[in-house]
């Protein structure tokens, strides 16, 4: 398969871009591989995409239920950052943020990873304070961090309503400068066409309809394409993680599935050169690179696998972003959509052998697992390699919460829908 | 999505506080027993289609809902009274909405 460079662009626009073949083969499904990763997702074909380039396992498939980023990695609103309290997730998510830099250049397909930089607004002197502390807690750990005044804010976000006249009047911000956005259907593809090329078989609309066993033992799953076969499961299914276990007889989780929306406005000019979070509710906002504003807010609240969401939050996304913007009042809003939430009880994830032998397990990534996808591939293919952990995925188990080992970073408890 | 409270009547979802898996059983409050208080706290049960779950009426009588719903399509099967012994006020909601 040929590379991807300005040459073999050039070379095929001449030829009339006739010559251009498909990313990733659409083979069927052989009778047994060493791995199976459920779920391709940006998780699972990342897992895939490490365990063929790190460790050398090509003998893989990954089973999609439908296409290729047709789940939470093509639903998300793309932002990537790593800015937490917690040691243990900031070596997580700083690992990811260093696998993003060079990403495009790894996959040899342009992500169009942007480090436009990410900003979370504090509105009272508490919340600055607060933001102070996180942000020395990052830089102890390496990670980019800056206290931002009002007239630097207003510098850099012109729109942005800082005035004191505000509903909630901004006091400062914490700026993580090499946070930014990446092209969520790019990552999905790029590793989807990586994993192809080392031999990984991405087979889609194959869906799992239970697991075969040995005793305890998972020795591979049934599908809607046949029984096939495997030394061993990973599971990367997300917010199905709940139904997918119950398929493997294990009814209980430490996590709920919730619906999260997104939201997509018309194409503006330049407004938003940044990520921008609200501290007074829950909202974020970027701009794509045609112009559409991408935002969010919190979830709908209760449990949920529709993929759709109620009108309520739609109501209170629209007001924190005009109550940031009065400006925005008359943009419309041209798309909404709404994806599942694996919700843990301390909204950290789980990257985990079992909990049945032979079994593997990757889920729990509440409303942040987009920035995650690199890391989440890279620990969880060590995982599924060495039978162990890598340290930067040890913390993330799933015995945590019955151990007093959770990792709560929004200090919120087992109220999942809080996190 | 609206909720039909046995007191109050069909009633918007925003009115309502989720507290969310209803098949919980909480041990007694002296009980020493690791494994019941992990289980209470941590799991739950997370199914794709019926689902039993406690809702609080918060924004209306404030009462403490037992709500059958299915997660796959938002529809609410049923709705009672988490207490028992209660009977609606004019019988609007008892059972199924």
């Amino acid at each position: 398969m040929a590379e991807y460079s300005a040459f073999s662009l050039l070379k095929n626009a001449l030829a009339g871009n006739k010559d251009w073949k498909p990313a990733w083969r659409k083979p069927d499904p052989k009778a047994s591989y060493d791995v199976i990763v459920i779920g391709g997702g940006g998780h699972g074909l990342s897992t895939a995409y490490y365990l063929a380039k790190e460790h050398g396992i090509t003998n893989v498939a990954v089973l999609e239920k439908g296409w290729l980023g047709s789940g939470n990695v093509g639903r998300n609103t793309t932002a990537v950052r790593s800015n937490y309290l917690l040691p243990q997730n900031t070596r997580f998510y700083e690992h990811s943020m260093k696998l993003w830099e060079n990403l495009s250049h790894d996959l040899n397909y342009n992500v169009m990873f942007s480090q436009r930089g990410c900003l979370n607004l504090a509105h009272t002197p508490a919340h600055l304070d607060d933001y102070a502390r996180r942000g020395n807690a990052m830089r102890h750990l390496g990670v980019d961090a800056e206290l931002m005044s009002v007239d630097q804010i207003k510098r850099l976000v012109p729109a942005l309503d800082v005035s004191g006249s505000a509903r909630f009047p901004v006091l400062g911000g914490l700026m993580q400068p090499r946070a930014g956005t990446a092209r969520h259907d790019a990552v999905a593809w790029g590793y989807a066409r990586g994993a192809d090329r080392r031999g990984v078989d991405i087979i889609e609309n194959c869906e799992v309809t239970g697991f075969l066993r040995d005793g305890d033992r998972i020795t591979g799953v049934s599908t809607t394409r046949g029984e096939i076969r495997a030394k061993k499961v990973a599971l990367a299914v997300a917010g199905s993680t709940g139904h997918v276990m119950q398929l493997a007889g294990i009814s209980h989780m430490p996590i709920e599935s919730h619906v999260l929306q997104a939201f997509v406005s018309e194409s503006l000019k330049p407004v938003i050169d940044t990520v921008l979070t609200f501290g007074m509710g829950h909202f974020y906002i970027s701009q794509s690179d045609k112009g559409g504003l991408v935002y969010g807010g919190d979830l709908d609240g209760y449990n949920s696998y529709a993929q759709r969401g109620s009108l309520p939050i739609v109501d209170e996304v629209m007001s924190e972003m005009l109550a940031l913007f009065p400006g925005l009042a008359r943009v419309r809003m041209l798309r909404s959509w709404g994806g599942l939430c694996d919700m843990t009880m301390d909204g950290s994830p789980i990257i985990t052998t079992g909990p049945l032998p032979g079994m593997y397990l990757n889920a729990g990534w509440c409303y942040g697992g987009f920035k995650a996808t690199p890391a989440s591939g890279w620990c969880f293919a060590y995982t599924i390699a060495k039978d162990e952990p890598h340290e930067f995925n040890a913390p993330f188990t799933l015995d945590r919460f019955y151990r007093g080992l959770i990792i709560d970073d929004k200090g919120q408890g087992a109220t999942p829908r809080l996190h | 999505m609206l909720i039909t409270c046995p007191y109050c009547g069909p009633r918007d979802v925003i009115e309502f506080t989720y507290q969310g898996d209803g098949n919980r059983e909480r041990p007694q409050p002296a009980s020493q027993d690791l494994d019941a208080w992990n289980a209470y706290v941590y799991d739950r049960l997370n199914p794709a289609g019926d689902h039993n779950e406690i809702w609080q009426h918060s924004g209306g009588c404030r009462a403490h809902l037992r709500v059958v719903r299915n997660t796959i399509t938002h529809e609410i099967l049923s709705t009672a009274f988490a207490r028992g012994g209660h009977k609606s006020a004019d019988n609007r909601a008892e059972g199924r909405s």
